[in-house]
């Protein structure tokens, strides 16, 4: 985008326009843009329906609280006590990579340097 | 303000998440915390050229922000060719040399540097992989001219044959490349003139998988016909396009007021404009 104004202009754009990243699906449409190269019509549809969700869901911010809470995407918290056992981070994105049948680069190494992910029973260094 | 109606919302894409007034780390989490579909780590020179002198630091940077964040966190900045011209990089000055009429050194002086400046955002590029990124941003690419622009698509080019996953989001600083070289040409097309039609075609062509085009401003002239003028300029993209086009619609270009905290009335009816006439991808 280049919103240059980093707070408002960046924050207009949302409020007039914006899916709005995990309030939504916005950061899981973005995904399939960003490592698939889907246009917008084809991502939404793509993870509308990964989602057993409507298009029109996706960008529903009530629905989609739920949505990735059943599906362990990763919700936005406010407090400490709010959402306590959500995934974190790391942990939402694996489940991101598998629902979206995505690869995501920082999934695949966490896996990579996590021993009992692998599956190696051995040491990693001899 | 205004906006689009439900159901019509697309994701925005962005080149720099960070600010001084928190940690760069805080920054991107505050970021995904107001709602942004992805973040952009950043260097504040926002110039490859300077970003190559710490790239353990932001490698660890980017590490961090992705055990941190669950939306996509790409790395970004410009090609910023200018900056390898003396006194502030090794190649001599095209600038100077134009004016002199020493037009084959001038053309050689810039070749160089586009030859610095792709192995940089290569190497860049593929640390910031091994750091766990999701993308890569190319960002304001061409203002150096239609040399900036030709190290732009090489180092894309060369990511994607490396990265086969990796996102590469190619942004331009402008509706027209500056031919300050003038006989550059990327598989046949001459780069100096090409307007964002034809530099939709250079991205797909060397593997970006988002475009992002740019309108700069007529300060003279109302948002309304900036807008519309912007819209006119970048429409053929949208009936061609086999990658998102997410047009720059920041202080300056595509029909936002030239300033940097813009009205934010203004930028609601941009940001309309573009996603209900236009039909893009994203901003």
């Amino acid at each position: 985008m280049g919103s240059g104004d980093a707070l408002g202009a960046h924050l207009a754009h949302m409020l007039a326009s914006g899916m709005n990243g995990m309030r939504t699906a916005g950061d899981l449409v973005m995904r399939m843009q960003m490592t698939r190269g889907m246009r917008l019509k084809e991502a939404k549809a793509y993870v509308a329906d990964r989602l057993g969700a409507s298009v029109r869901d996706l960008s529903d911010g009530v629905v989609m609280q739920d949505v990735r809470s059943e599906f362990g995407l990763g919700r936005l918290t406010e407090l400490e006590n709010e959402c306590v056992g959500e995934p974190t981070a790391m942990e939402a994105k694996f489940n991101i990579a598998e629902l979206l049948d995505l690869p995501i680069n920082c999934v695949d190494r966490f896996r990579d340097r996590v021993r009992s992910l692998r599956g190696d029973q051995g040491r990693v260094r001899p | 303000m205004t906006g689009v109606r439900p159901g019509d919302e697309v994701v925005l894409s962005c080149d720099g998440s960070t600010s001084m007034r928190a940690s760069r780390l805080d920054s991107l989490a505050d970021a995904e915390g107001v709602g942004n579909d992805l973040c952009e780590l950043q260097q504040p020179d926002y110039s490859y050229k300077a970003v190559k002198t710490v790239v353990p630091s932001e490698q660890r940077l980017m590490q961090e922000a992705q055990y941190r964040l669950t939306i996509p966190v790409q790395y970004g900045a410009q090609a910023d060719l200018g900056r390898y011209s003396k006194p502030d990089g090794p190649c001599p000055n095209w600038s100077q040399l134009l004016p002199e009429g020493r037009i084959d050194e001038a053309r050689a002086a810039q070749e160089e540097a586009a030859a610095e400046s792709e192995e940089d955002m290569v190497r860049i590029g593929e640390a910031m992989w091994e750091a766990g990124a999701d993308g890569m941003n190319f960002d304001t690419s061409g203002a150096a001219g239609d040399a900036d622009l030709l190290a732009v698509l090489k180092a894309v080019r060369r990511l994607r044959e490396a990265c086969p996953d990796m996102s590469i989001e190619l942004g331009m600083a402008s509706e027209f490349v500056l031919g300050m070289h003038g006989e550059l040409e990327w598989e046949g097309v001459r780069l100096a003139g090409v307007w964002p039609v034809e530099q939709l075609r250079l991205a797909e062509q060397a593997g970006a998988t988002i475009f992002g085009p740019a309108v700069n401003m007529n300060t003279g002239r109302t948002v309304a016909w900036n807008v519309a003028r912007a819209i006119a300029i970048i429409k053929p993209c949208m009936d061609v396009a086999e990658i998102p086009v997410h047009p720059n619609v920041g202080m300056g270009v595509c029909g936002v007021p030239m300033h940097p905290f813009p009205p934010v009335d203004a930028i609601s009816r941009v940001s309309r404009a573009f996603v209900e006439i236009l039909r893009v991808d994203g901003l």
